[in-house]
């Protein structure tokens, strides 16, 4: 098991972006050559010492880097079970993880020459996060957006204006974040010469799963050696919320050698794995092609995508970054579900025990790590993922419980 | 030799070259697919490119995304488009039928069981739009098996030492996508069209079709005189949502565009 593990985390994918039979690039012929140039470049940055400095910089001082750990003695000692560690990716500056990963892209497409970034966007995090480093940079910015997911996260939608950025409603199939993603990869093929697409998770064609988990394995990094420094020692456990899956592979993959440290994944089970009506493909899809990679999928028996549900725009999503198909089938991650009830739940306790609003998204991780603290010791440990802050969603929250805000 | 292979040679000897339509199977409706692909055979289509309808029609503009909705709202399943070739061959042997989609519900039915049923009910050709050659050695084995034609699509982007990987597994003949954007863009350009296939031209012998953008009989026209083949789509699949309802004048009003297209490629 733990050569196998090795290589999960030390050598996959391979060339071709294949992380066993999942990955790779399953796009029409168009964006190939494309790809493969954004390969060339991300390999040759990837070792550029001017690049790195770069990056190193951008996120101690434009991000705010490092996030703290953070140790919820209060919210600990009522669960009674072991101590729960916050990795703190809400003080990231745009309030969520998504913007290490376009400071990350943003440098690329710069040195790339490119001149007009796009990016696809469910609950707007990943959208804001590009709009806000396309400001910084001076780039033209067009951003793809549900037509539902605008309705329900009018906020982020008008910080990505302000942030100079053009959103464009979706309208085609369900109006959420994967029609988001097909009308990116459409603007993409039309402007490949001068666009560069901030993809903002872990999925899509080689090498984006590869360069967004890179990018985003700062907070795994960081919270190792927080803990150890913190703690003294290794976690016992790790639990991210998973959508297309960037926070949580960006804290899972240095840890991933580390065999005595459970993993945990939780997705969306909406309104109940049994209803249907939930965002869970890795508890409850099967494989598939979508996107450009094959993955996890929800999907009926004809191959098509079925709508998803989830009280979190940012994980409703029918597919799933391969990494994490692979760490499931490879036995080295768990994926569990929480359903919107339970998040909601997690979202109003931490933020009354602890003074701190979780994003809905993360709301999901912290249920479910709620759940599994109190099974535990003491002694033991469980660093948590808050993967981004609430306010956000305050809207979404206030009219669940019947109040115009 | 298949029916791909066949039909191009005819043409070749006669000096023409092919006319091929696409449109999407299921789409007004079900029942008006065959009766569709009939006419347009009758009005000069050599061969048909018959969509497999995807809830995530990635290289597809508006007027197809919105096709494969109306298919879909529908119910057309792969297993449903395989059935209408079946009723189509009842009446016509001769015209090859080329499944045009993305790879997931072939994924899903399996590629051994749909090539088997494809060419048990005469399907000559199949293009996976999402599926480039590094990822498609199990469909192509399924597909070669059954003596099915793989046809891939060749880009503006695509290089030399591309052009020579995609050919060499390709057959039937290579489908080139006549600008960078989706199906239906504007902005056709046919000097570099020209350009590019004599490129492709030094890589193959198979026959090129050229796709995307090719709205009117002029075009058609223009793009006959470089290419083996002439594919026309979302200007046909136009007049389907433009007459919502009137199948029989939506295939008169298609057989007419083809018809003129035909006129204009022998002129």
């Amino acid at each position: 098991m733990t050569v196998q593990i090795k290589q999960a985390a030390g050598a996959l994918p391979d060339d071709n972006g294949h992380f066993g039979p999942y990955g790779g690039r399953f796009v029409a012929e168009t964006l190939m050559v494309p790809l493969r140039e954004l390969q060339e470049a991300y390999d040759k940055y990837l070792s550029d010492d001017d690049f790195l400095n770069e990056l190193d910089e951008d996120l101690r001082q434009f991000v705010g880097r490092p996030s703290p750990l953070y140790l919820a003695e209060r919210w600990s000692a009522q669960l009674g079970g072991a101590q729960i560690y916050l990795k703190r990716e809400d003080l990231n500056h745009t309030g969520a993880h998504k913007v290490n990963n376009t400071v990350g892209q943003a440098l690329l497409a710069k040195r790339m020459g490119k001149t007009r970034i796009i990016a696809e966007t469910g609950a707007g995090q990943h959208g804001v996060a590009t709009a806000t480093v396309a400001a910084r940079l001076g780039l033209k910015c067009v951003v793809y957006m549900g037509a539902v997911d605008i309705a329900r996260q009018a906020v982020n939608v008008y910080r990505m204006k302000l942030l100079g950025a053009e959103v464009v409603s979706v309208a085609s199939g369900s109006k959420t974040l994967k029609d988001a993603l097909n009308e990116a990869m459409r603007d993409w093929v039309t402007n490949i010469d001068d666009t560069f697409y901030i993809i903002g998770t872990v999925a899509g064609p080689h090498p984006y799963p590869a360069m967004v988990r890179d990018f985003q394995a700062i907070i795994g990094r960081e919270a190792r050696a927080q803990i150890l420094d913190q703690a003294g020692r290794l976690p016992d456990a790790l639990v991210a919320c998973v959508g297309g899956g960037s926070n949580a592979i960006g804290l899972f993959y240095p840890f991933l050698d580390d065999s005595d440290v459970a993993v945990y994944g939780v997705e969306a089970a909406g309104h109940g794995l049994e209803t249907g009506r939930h965002a869970a493909p890795l508890c409850a899809g099967r494989p598939g092609v979508l996107h450009g990679n094959r993955t996890y999928l929800m999907e009926d028996d004809n191959g098509q995508i079925i709508e998803t549900h989830s009280i979190s725009a940012g994980l409703d999503y029918p597919g799933v970054g391969p990494e994490h198909a692979w760490l499931k089938d490879a036995g080295r991650a768990q994926y569990v579900a929480i359903s919107d009830d339970e998040a909601l739940a997690a979202f109003h306790n931490l933020t009354r025990v602890e003074g701190i609003m979780p994003a809905l998204e993360s709301s999901h991780a912290l249920a479910y790590a709620g759940k599994l603290a109190s099974t535990m010791a003491r002694d033991q440990i469980i660093v948590v993922n808050l993967s981004g802050r609430g306010d956000k969603d305050i809207h979404t929250v206030a009219a669940l419980e019947g109040i115009k805000v | 030799m298949g029916r791909i292979t066949n039909c191009f040679e005819r043409l070749k000897n006669a000096g023409r070259q092919a006319l091929i339509p696409y449109v999407t199977a299921g789409d007004p409706a079900p029942a008006v697919s065959v009766p569709l692909m009939h006419a347009m055979v009758a009005a000069g289509a050599d061969i048909i490119e018959l969509g497999v309808p995807f809830s995530d029609p990635m290289a597809d503009g508006p007027v197809i995304q919105r096709a494969a909705e109306r298919a879909l709202m529908q119910g057309t399943s792969l297993r449903d488009v395989l059935a209408m070739v079946a009723e189509f061959r009842r009446q016509d042997t001769g015209t090859p039928v080329v499944l045009m989609g993305y790879l997931n519900p072939v994924e899903v039915m399996g590629y051994d069981t749909f090539a088997k049923a494809a060419a048990g009910v005469g399907v000559d050709g199949v293009i996976s739009v999402d599926l480039p050659p590094e990822e498609a050695h199990g469909l192509l084995t399924a597909l070669r098996g059954q003596a099915i034609d793989p046809i891939f699509l060749l880009a503006p982007t695509t290089d030399d030492i591309r052009i020579e990987k995609i050919c060499a597994v390709a057959s039937g003949y290579v489908y080139y996508v006549a600008l960078k954007g989706v199906t239906g863009a504007a902005g056709l350009d046919v000097q570099s069209v020209a350009d590019k296939l004599a490129q492709i031209g030094r890589h193959t012998g198979l026959p090129v079709a050229v796709g995307f953008g090719i709205k009117d009989a002029d075009a058609a026209a223009t793009v006959a005189k470089v290419a083996d083949a002439v594919v026309v789509g979302s200007s046909l699949v136009k007049k389907i949502e433009q007459n919502a309802g009137q199948s029989d004048r939506i295939i008169r009003e298609i057989a007419d565009v083809l018809a003129r297209m035909r006129v204009a490629m022998d002129a």
